[in-house]
Order: structure tokens, then C-alpha cells, then sequence
């Protein structure tokens, strides 16, 4: 139904997207995988209307067609569902789903009729639980999607791309989100679905297209190939182990920072402590406190109750100027929104900490600055500063939040989701620097929806659900362990995510 | 939330509802007019004075009609994501242009109406583009145009010029019972644009492109059109307001506009009526109750004989005390999406 | 895997580098040659020394003011107080001199200079503390400074200032460079050292991202009500030379507020804030300046040359914008870099 040929997309003069092909028929999923900057999300913007290609053509049914605007796409029966989700947080759930199509009786808006085919497009899609009238901010992530979802729909499209549809979430909703895809599928949509995790993908879907700096690497049907395989044509080269191998056990030393029944509108009976050179890994469901943790700690949502000591002296951080000065640093899991400012050359953000908390520690000079990119595994370190975050990849970007933070000498670090929307080289980079700072005496708390990644760093696991600690596991707990005790208390968090605002 | 019996939560619900109607800008607004009118009427009691006379009443309506109009229109591209800095230059080049047109006869006056909002739209229709097409950030784009027109009036006029007939001056003056009758033009004007707002798709598409441009045109939405109709609305209010202002005075004046700063009055009585200057929020009613407040706080003043100059002085207070208000209440009332 | 994957920005690279160059401002700079050279044909004396001494003597309370307002717009607010600061400080000047006749003109500049400092704390400390949008929190300000330096004078402020005063604005330091000048050239490598300090920087990253800069431990409110003091003191230090040039005046300050935010939107920084360069808004207010001498020296009529500045300054602007709307397309807030 579909045929993308030949196309061709330069920004500036840089070709991200040279000659790439793919098709596309009715009732299939067909993933397009590949590391960060290979070109997927180019090539979608580009069947979305958003950007117009340089060259190539687009046939629908053996039509050639050009879209200007994302509304052609739509009328022409593409629907996407974007990474960064589309939905206005202050209008209803009606007004998102039906947006640029509202129904209209007389030439007026027909509000009945909107919330009504808003009602019928959710039921469908097995959403229950969201009003049509409910503003988008009040609902969860999850439940965003599954509005952006029915908002595809309500289009009545026939190709629905969907852009890391599980970045943001936690893995039972990857499981139903994954339900309705392969219930959209067997409707007879074709579905262009692109990931980074492999897993869902084979899953999912039966042909796979892996694309590496701009070309089209293979397309290869799912049950033809393997994970190892898909690996290597992605990033070029064999990937043996994810996950660096742990430091000799030799955590000696004092607690660096103690929590002893802390709590906030959001935490309960939080108690917990952290050694030098240890990786304290806290898994548990999105929505379970982990983020809150993290922020609680570093005092962007400071806890209210409890006590909590750095260094052996009490301090319960009331804003994070107060964590910073102490020795906490937090890479946010927002990169663009909290960890950088992307107009802001990769220097200046990388010295943000040293100049906005003079105490601590002084900025670091030219030279120290380029041994400390290079610490980080920046590419092009030395020249590299003066150029603006927000041309990196989310790797570099990634690393240079880590900069920010090692230029100010942290005692301890805080990782929420150091590694979402990382590509696979990067992402081992990380892994392999976090692992090494530990190595060298910093206490680290690690936050990860991936599972994997949670086990194969973690020197600890502590689990979080409903907003207090479910339990600690160690080293070595398997994926069903961390389930396990991150769903305890299944039927009261539904009821909960139920009422949230 | 999990124990509790359905009776008490159906009551909680009901709070939780009363207390989020009274956080919306809209409902409050107008209860600070409420108050303010109530507390003009005692304080202009006390002083042996009588507020809420017939005059008064009908004073305080007039002089609602032109900043009324021109704040709804700039309501509109306000709620766009945009802004109108070319109103104050417009409104003055409309009174001339329909009184030079008008030039006295009767006859003209429906074609002098039709001049007026015609040149309003063209200026609006030009500030959408410039805003929209040159890519220039809306505040420049209609300063620019506020100085272009504001060359044109000073370069082609020197004072006061052309002359509206009687029969038009009656927009200004006739009332019926207490109401002026110009109070009408500007209900009028006020529930089509309510209409836009809820009840078409241009409305829905103004509140998603000031929400989120970007979001909007991923949706589908021309953002372009709808940011471009809007400033179009805008002027063609304004445009009003010009004919209003014209049929008041009995002629063109090159400083109906700028004498009464209905730039940057418009704007503050869009802010007052709760309406974000970010855009995606806010709508026609809330606005009208910025200018009613405002209006009423002129007529106090009046009254109370106060210095002009400090009326000025008091002006900026409540403006700025307003806005910290609804700041204030948003951000209790609402936590802001952390995602 | 202890080395850098391949995976590193081919989409930046060199073309990201010519627009961090260019991103500045570089079409201020090719503004400003243009006039220059306009200038230079029109009027071949223009380039003697004295001439262009006078001539940077006239720019000087512009750039001054757009280099306080710079400060402002970069951390992401806007500052209309400004021209009602430089209003208010020349009549205060007059009325304290005429209150204190023998005052030495260094206290009376100070007393303005801190004036003009505690109106920008408040507009800071409103904003800030507040939350109240700059541009609604300066609007009061404005209404509030006006009304009260009219109701203190009467309406019509009078008094004169003594030549020791008006010295700075009009004569010389020494040997044919005017004082205007030297002030001009301190406070200008005085921003540009401020931008390159660890303050600028933050300032910017403020503008830039105020969650990401408050979560890096920077203190947003204090870094925003600093930029708030600094341009109310620019302000005020303009207000000396704008009254020692051109004397007592009841309109010393009016509209300057959006010729300083026109110079800097000139000068390519982003309204908004987070990006574009102190130097670039200063040539702005340069590039300004020397428009409307050349429209003076073209025989413009007064009248129609603001038509022709808002024209020029539309296009400006609409160039620069349209140099970068491919990039900006790719660019930041949402879509990022394209994957």
C-alpha cells in the first residue's frame, strides 16, 4: 500500500537520509530499528508532512503523492503518533482526539457529538477509564498515549507510524500497548513502528528495516534473523556484553548518605543508605516514587518528614542549591527539559554547576575542562566546547550532563534513567563510566525502567511501588524478583491510577 | 481516597468543583468586579457621594465599549500565541478614515463602515503575515506596523478631520433605558466572538496553536491560517471600536488611539481578565470582566475627584496585584505537567 | 567499549559552527555597514571626527538602554519601564535641583543611578518573587512612574539642570571626546566582561532553560532580579545624558522603552531569551540610531520617518529570521536533532 523510494533529506548541507526504500503492506508491522541519528525519525517526519524530502518519491497505492503539511498526510491516511506526544495539556481529552477534525453541525463546533465519538474511539481501543472531557494534563503518561493513539485513529488512517511509542513507558504498559498494536494490525492497518528495544520489536513485528547513518542497512523478515544479527547491522560491529564487569567487592566506609523515615506528599517511610563506590539500583513501576526518590534526595521535591544525613552530618536538602553544596548531583531522566541548556554551548553548560554554586568547587580551566570531556567519552572533546548541546546526539548529550555534574565533584550521584532515548554505543559508554566512578569512591543511585540494564549494573536492588520501598534485592535478582515486588500491590495502584488527576 | 463513604466523596467532589470554578480567571474577575463596584458604592456613599446613579451607570457602560472592543479582539490573538502593539495607531486612523469618508452626508455612512473594516483587515490580514510568513516575532511584526501606521496618520493629518453625520453620532450617544445603545455593538461583538471561541473550529485551533504551535501543526491544524484569521478578528474589532469612537467624537482624531494607550490598555485588561500571555488560555468572558473592573476602578476614581496623574499610579497597582492573583491561584490550583 | 562510538553528530559539524557564528547577530553587523555606508554617501563629512564623535553622543543613552535591556531579554523577560525610568529620572534630577541648588552633580547622579536600581529591584523582586509576566509587572511600572512623576510636578514638570550636570550628556571630557562617549565605552566593555563572566553565562543558561538552570543549582529568581536592577540603573544612567543633551522634558522618555527592545530584537537576540550576544544589541541600537539619522539627512519627513524605521525594522528582522528558518525548523524545543 505503501512505497517510500529513493528518499533523500540533507539539513544544512548534512545528508541524514540518503536513497532509503521501504515498504509497506496492509496488515503488517513493519520496525524500522537503528541507533540514534541513523535517520528514523527523519525519514518519519518526512511521510508525516513535517519535513519535505530533497529527493525520492512517496506512492500510496502506486499513487505518487507530496505532503506539504501535516494535514495532507492525515487526509491521505498517515497517522503518527509522535516520541514527544502532540497533546495540548489544558484542552480536554475530546478536543485532543478530534483536534483539526472537530464535528460540526451548522457550521458550529458539535461538542456533544465530539465527546461521543471520543467515548467510542477509547472504547475501541479497550481504554477505559478516560473521560472525553477530562483535561490531558490530569492523566498519566500512559493514558496520554492511548489518547495519541485515538487520535491517530479518529483520522480513520491506514498507516499509523509510531515513533518509540514505549520510551516513556513502564513495562506492563509496554505489554498493553503492545496488545494494541498487534489488535491494529489484524484490523488491516499497516503500522510502521520504530524502537530501540529489540525485544519489542521481534515481538511484534514481521518484517524489520535497519537503518545506519542515513541508508537503509537490510530489511529482513522477523522470523529470518536474530537479535545478535539485527545488533550488528545496527551499530556495525559485534556488541559481546552489555554490562562492564563489577568492581572487586571492597565496600568499606561509612554510609555517605542515610535516610531514615523521610517522606512527602508523594514518598512514605523512605529509608534507605548509600556507601561509597556502591551502584544502588531502585527499579519499580512508573508512577512507583522512583523519580520522587531521586528528586526528594537532591531537594527539587524535598522530603517533609524524616531525617537524612550526607556525610555523616544531617541535612535534608530543601532545593537543590543546598544538595549541590552538600555533594549530590541528579541527572534528570529530562534531558532537554532539566539536565541541559540546549542553546547553551556543550562548555558553558558543562561549567553551569561550578559558576551557579561557587563554594563548591571553582570552574575548571580550559585544560581541565577538555580532561573532563574526555572523561565523559565526548567525541571531538578538544574542539568540540564551544558548539551548541543542542547539535549533539542524546548520548553526547547525555554525557554532557554527567560533565556538569563530575566538574563539581559530587560525592554522590543520582541517575534517573541515565540512558533513555541513548543510542546502543553510547548507552555502553555510560554503562562503562558509571561503573568506573563507583569504582573510584562515588556513591551512585541508579533508576532504570529497563530491567537488564538495572540488573547488570546494580551492586543492590531496591524496588519501589506505591510510593514507599517494597523491598531489596541483591545483586544477581532476576526480572521476575523485581516484578514481583514492584506489583505487590496491583489492585491498589489501579485503583489509584484510576483516580489520579 | 480509597476508604471514605460515597456520600462524603460526592461532597469532596463538589468542593473540589466549586474550588475550581472559583480558580477559573473568568468566574473570578468578575467577582472582583462585583467587589469593586460594591466597594466604590460604599466608599462613594461615605463620602456623601451616589455612585450607582443612572448617569453613572451609563457612563461606566460607554466607556466600556471602546477598550471592551478593542481588548476582545485583543483577546483573540492573545489566546493565539500572538500580540497586537498596532491597535492604539489603528483605532486613531479609523476615526479619520470614517469621518473623512463620511465627510457629514448620510449616504456615505455605510460605505465609510465598509472603508473602516475593510483597511482594519487589510492591517490585520498584513500583520498575520508578517508574523506568520516573515517568521518575525509578533511583538516587532506589529510594532513595525504600529509605526508604519502611526507615519501614515502623522504625515497625512494634523489634527482633527472630517465630520460624522448625526445620524451616526447616535451609535455614540443614544441609549435605551439606561443602556447606551453602543453597549449593544459590543455584546454583539462579544458573543460572536464567545461563538469562535467554543463553538467552531477556528476557536478550537486558536486555543491549540496558543497552546502549542507545534503540537497543533502535528495535529493537522493549519496554524498559519488560524494565527493570520486571528489577527484579522483582532483588527476588525478594532475597526469597530474606530467607528464607535468616531461616532463619540464627531470626528477623526489622530490621537483617539494613543491618548487612551489602548495598546497597552487592551492587553493589560486581556491579562486581567485571566487570559495567559503565553497563549491556550483565557477566552471573551474573562476579558470583559478585565474592562469592567478597570472601568469601574475609572469611575471610583472620578468620583472620588482623585488626581488623574494618580489615577495612573493606582492603575499600574491593581494591574500588576491582579495578575500576582491569578498567578498565584494557577499555580496552587494547578500542578504544573512535570513530563 | 571505552572509546567513542562512530555514532557522534554528523548532522551538526561545520554548519552548526557557522551558525553558532553567525547566530549572534551577524546581520546587525551587515545592517549597521549598510547605514554606515549609506551615511558616508550621503553626507561625505559624516566620518570626520567630530562628527561621528557627536554621532556616537547621540546613539549613547540607546545603547545603553539596549544594553540593559539585553540583560533582561536574555534571561528570557522583557523591561517597558525603561523609557519611564529615564522620564522620571530627568525631572527628579531637576526637582532636587531645584529642592538642593547647590548639589554636587556626582551625588545627584548617584541618587538617580540608585533610583533607577531600586525601580528595577521591584520590577525584579515582582516578577521573581511574584510570579507576575515582566511584561504586565514593567507595564504597572511604567503607568505607576509616569503617574507619579506627573502628579508630583503638577502635570507640567519645570526647573532646570545646571551645567555641571548637563555636562555629561553634552561636552567633553577632554581633548574632543565627549563624556557620552566614555560612558558609552564603560558600560559597554563593562556588559561585554559581565556576559563573559560566570554570571553572564548563567544568565543566559537562565533564559535558555530556567528548569534545567534551577536544577543546577543556580538561583533563577536572584540571577533574574540582577538583570532587573542592572537595566533599571542603565536606565537611570541614560536619564543623566538624555537630560544634560536635550534638557528638562516631560516626554525625555517616552517610547524609548521599545527602541532599546527594537535594538536588541535588531541585534538577533531572541526574544525569549537564552541566545544572541550584548555586543550585537548594542550595534543594534547603533544600527537604529544611524537609520534615523539618515532618514533625517534624506529629508524624511519627521512624519513619515516612522513609517519608514517600522518598515526597515520589520524587514530586518524578517531576514534574520528567514536566514535561520531552515535551521530553526530542525531546531530545539521539541523535535531536537533529527534521529
Amino acid at each position: 500500500m505503501l512505497t517510500m523510494r529513493d528518499m533523500t533529506k540533507s539539513f544544512l548541507g548534512n545528508r541524514v537520509l540518503h536513497n532509503v526504500t521501504l515498504d509497506l503492506v496492509p496488515g503488517e508491522v513493519h520496525a524500522v530499528v537503528g541507533e540514534n541519528g541513523a535517520g528514523k525519525s527523519t525519514l518519519m517526519k518526512l511521510l508525516s508532512g513535517e519535513h519535505t524530502p530533497d529527493g525520492g518519491r512517496i506512492e500510496l497505492d502506486g499513487e505518487v503523492r507530496t505532503f506539504a503539511h501535516p494535514a495532507q498526510a492525515q487526509a491521505a491516511g498517515i497517522g503518527v503518533i509522535h516520541q514527544e506526544l502532540a497533546l495540548l495539556p489544558d484542552r480536554t481529552v475530546a478536543e485532543n482526539v478530534l483536534l483539526g477534525r472537530e464535528p460540526t453541525r451548522f457550521g458550529l463546533v458539535d461538542r456533544a457529538a465530539m465527546e461521543r465519538r471520543t467515548a467510542e474511539l477509547l472504547d475501541d481501543l479497550g481504554a477505559v477509564g478516560i473521560g472525553p472531557g477530562t483535561p490531558v494534563r490530569d492523566l498519566s503518561v500512559a493514558r496520554q498515549q492511548m489518547v495519541e493513539v485515538a487520535k491517530a485513529l479518529a483520522a480513520d488512517v491506514r498507516i499509523l507510524v509510531m515513533d518509540e511509542p514505549t520510551a516513556a513507558l513502564a513495562e506492563h504498559e509496554v505489554a498493553a500497548l503492545c496488545d494494541l498494536v498487534r489488535r491494529l494490525s489484524a484490523r488491516g492497518l499497516g503500522i510502521l513502528y520504530i524502537s530501540h528495544r529489540l525485544r519489542e520489536v521481534f515481538a511484534l513485528a514481521r518484517r524489520i528495516t535497519v537503518l545506519k547513518d542515513g541508508r537503509a542497512v537490510t530489511t529482513v523478515a522477523t522470523d529470518d534473523t536474530t537479535m545478535d544479527a539485527v545488533v550488528r547491522a545496527m551499530v556495525g560491529r559485534e556488541l559481546t556484553s552489555y554490562y562492564p564487569p563489577r568492581a572487586a567487592r571492597a565496600r568499606v566506609g561509612d554510609p555517605v548518605l542515610t535516610v531514615e523515615d523521610a517522606g512527602n506528599e508523594r514518598l512514605a517511610r523512605i529509608s534507605l543508605s548509600l556507601r561509597p563506590g556502591e551502584i544502588l539500583g531502585v527499579g519499580g513501576l512508573q508512577g512507583s516514587g522512583r523519580s520522587s526518590l531521586a528528586r526528594a534526595l537532591f531537594g527539587a521535591a524535598p522530603f517533609t518528614t524524616g531525617t537524612m544525613t550526607v556525610a555523616g552530618r544531617p541535612l535534608r536538602p530543601r532545593r537543590p542549591r543546598q544538595a549541590i553544596g552538600a555533594g549530590i548531583a541528579l541527572v534528570s531522566e529530562d534531558r532537554k527539559g532539566e539536565g541541559l541548556a540546549l542553546r547553551q554551548s556543550v562548555r558553558d553548560n558543562a561549567l553551569l554547576v561550578t559558576r551557579a554554586v561557587p563554594g563548591r568547587q571553582r570552574p575548571p580551566g580550559d585544560g581541565a575542562l577538555a580532561e573532563l570531556l574526555a572523561r565523559v567519552r565526548l567525541a571531538g572533546a578538544g574542539h568540540g566546547a564551544g558548539r551548541e548541546v543542542r547539535f549533539l546526539s542524546g548520548g553526547n548529550q547525555q554525557k554532557v550532563v554527567i560533565a556538569k555534574w563530575l566538574a563539581a565533584r559530587p560525592m554522590v550521584l543520582l541517575f534517573d534513567e541515565p540512558t533513555r532515548g541513548v543510542d546502543v554505543g553510547a548507552k555502553a559508554a555510560i554503562h562503562t563510566l558509571v561503573r568506573e566512578l563507583a569504582g573510584e569512591g562515588l556513591a551512585v543511585l541508579l533508576i532504570s525502567s529497563e530491567l537488564p540494564e538495572l540488573i547488570g549494573m546494580s551492586d543492590r536492588l531496591l524496588v519501589m511501588a506505591e510510593g514507599h520501598l517494597a523491598g531489596e534485592l541483591p545483586a544477581g535478582a532476576s526480572e521476575e524478583d523485581i516484578m514481583r515486588l514492584a506489583t505487590t500491590d496491583r489492585t491498589a495502584l489501579a485503583r489509584k491510577g484510576g483516580e489520579r488527576r | 481516597m480509597t476508604a471514605g463513604s460515597p456520600a462524603a466523596s460526592s461532597t469532596g467532589r463538589l468542593a473540589a468543583r466549586l474550588a475550581w470554578r472559583l480558580s477559573d480567571p473568568a468566574v473570578g474577575v468578575w467577582l472582583a468586579a462585583l467587589g469593586v463596584t460594591l466597594l466604590g458604592w460604599i466608599v462613594v456613599n461615605a463620602r456623601g457621594g451616589d455612585f450607582l446613579t443612572q448617569p453613572n451607570v451609563t457612563i461606566i457602560l460607554q466607556n466600556c465599549v471602546a477598550l471592551g472592543l478593542i481588548a476582545l479582539g485583543q483577546t483573540m490573538v492573545i489566546l493565539t500565541g500572538s500580540l497586537d502593539l498596532s491597535v492604539a495607531y489603528l483605532v486613531s486612523l479609523g476615526t479619520l478614515v470614517a469621518a473623512e469618508t463620511m465627510d457629514g452626508r448620510e449616504g456615505n455612512i455605510a460605505w465609510a463602515v465598509l472603508v473602516v473594516l475593510l483597511l482594519a483587515g487589510a492591517v490585520g490580514l498584513a500583520n498575520g503575515l508578517i508574523v506568520t510568513g516573515l517568521r518575525v516575532n509578533a511583538f516587532i511584526a506589529t510594532l513595525g506596523t504600529a509605526l508604519i501606521l502611526r507615519g501614515w496618520i502623522e504625515d497625512t493629518y494634523t489634527g482633527p478631520a472630517g465630520s460624522v453625520p448625526g445620524t451616526f453620532r447616535r451609535l455614540g450617544y443614544d441609549r435605551i433605558g439606561p443602556l447606551p445603545v453602543s453597549v449593544f455593538l459590543l455584546a454583539a461583538v462579544a458573543v460572536a466572538l464567545w461563538l469562535i471561541c467554543r463553538r467552531t473550529r477556528l476557536g478550537h485551533h486558536m486555543y491549540a496553536t496558543g497552546g502549542d504551535e507545534h503540537a497543533a501543526r502535528l495535529s493537522g491544524v493549519r496554524t498559519h491560517r488560524t494565527v493570520i484569521l486571528a489577527h484579522v478578528l483582532c483588527s476588525l474589532c478594532v475597526g469597530a471600536a474606530a467607528l464607535f469612537l468616531a461616532a463619540r467624537f464627531g470626528t477623526g482624531s489622530p490621537w483617539a488611539g494613543t491618548e487612551a494607550r489602548y495598546d497597552l490598555e487592551s492587553i493589560a485588561a486581556v491579562v486581567l481578565g485571566g487570559t495567559l500571555l503565553a497563549g491556550g488560555r483565557g477566552g471573551v468572558v474573562g476579558t470583559l470582566g478585565g474592562v469592567v473592573v478597570l472601568a469601574v476602578l475609572d469611575s471610583v476614581f472620578n468620583q472620588l475627584s482623585v488626581d488623574p496623574f494618580f489615577k495612573n499610579v493606582l492603575r499600574g497597582v491593581v494591574i500588576i496585584a491582579a495578575v500576582a492573583v491569578w498567578t498565584r491561584r494557577r499555580r496552587r490550583g494547578a500542578p504544573r505537567r512535570t513530563a | 567499549m571505552t572509546t567513542e562510538t562512530p555514532t557522534t553528530p554528523k548532522a551538526p559539524g561545520r554548519p552548526a559552527r557557522i551558525a553558532a557564528l553567525l547566530g549572534g547577530g551577524a546581520p546587525v553587523y551587515a545592517l549597521l555597514a549598510a547605514l554606515l555606508v549609506a551615511l558616508a554617501v550621503t553626507d561625505p563629512g559624516f566620518y570626520e571626527p567630530d562628527r561621528l564623535l557627536a554621532f556616537i553622543r547621540r546613539a549613547a543613552p540607546l545603547v545603553l538602554l539596549a544594553a540593559g535591556q539585553y540583560l533582561v531579554i536574555v534571561c528570557g523577560q522583557f523591561d517597558l519601564s525603561v523609557g519611564a525610568i529615564v522620564t522620571a529620572g530627568v525631572v527628579v534630577a531637576a526637582e532636587l535641583y531645584s529642592e538642593f541648588p547647590g548639589a554636587h552633580w556626582l551625588v545627584v547622579c548617584a541618587v538617580l543611578l540608585g533610583a533607577g536600581a531600586l525601580v528595577g529591584l521591584v520590577n525584579g523582586l515582582i516578577t521573581t518573587g511574584l510570579g507576575v509576566p515582566s511584561f504586565i509587572t514593567t507595564l504597572g511600572m511604567m503607568l505607576i512612574l509616569e503617574g507619579g512623576v506627573f502628579f508630583w510636578t503638577g502635570g507640567s514638570p519645570q526647573g532646570y539642570l545646571p551645567d555641571d550636570f548637563r555636562a555629561i550628556g553634552r561636552d567633553d571630557v577632554f581633548g574632543g571626546l565627549p563624556w557620552a562617549v566614555l560612558v558609552c565605552a564603560v558600560v559597554g566593555a563593562g556588559a561585554v566582561a559581565l556576559m563573559r563572566s560566570g554570571f553572564g553565562r548563567t544568565l543566559i543558561a537562565t533564559g535558555d532553560s530556567e528548569r534545567a538552570a534551577a536544577l543546577s543549582g543556580v538561583r533563577v529568581h536572584r540571577v533574574r532580579t540582577v538583570a532587573f536592577v542592572l537595566s533599571g540603573a542603565a536606565a537611570a544612567l541614560a536619564a543623566v545624558l538624555v537630560g544634560g543633551f536635550s534638557g528638562v522634558s516631560a516626554q525625555a522618555g517616552s517610547g524609548l522603552e521599545f527602541e532599546a527592545i527594537t535594538a536588541v530584537v535588531l541585534g538577533g537576540v531572541l526574544l525569549g531569551g537564552g541566545r544572541g550576544s550584548v555586543v550585537a544589541a548594542m550595534a543594534g541600537a547603533f544600527s537604529l540610531t544611524a537609520l534615523f539619522t539618515l532618514l533625517n539627512l534624506q529629508g524624511v519627513s519627521g512624519a513619515l520617518e516612522s513609517t519608514v524605521q517600522g518598515a526597515i525594522v520589520i524587514a530586518a528582522v524578517g531576514l534574520g529570521a528567514a536566514d535561520w528558518s531552515r535551521l530553526r525548523r530542525r531546531s530545539p524545543s521539541r523535535g531536537g536533532p533529527p534521529s
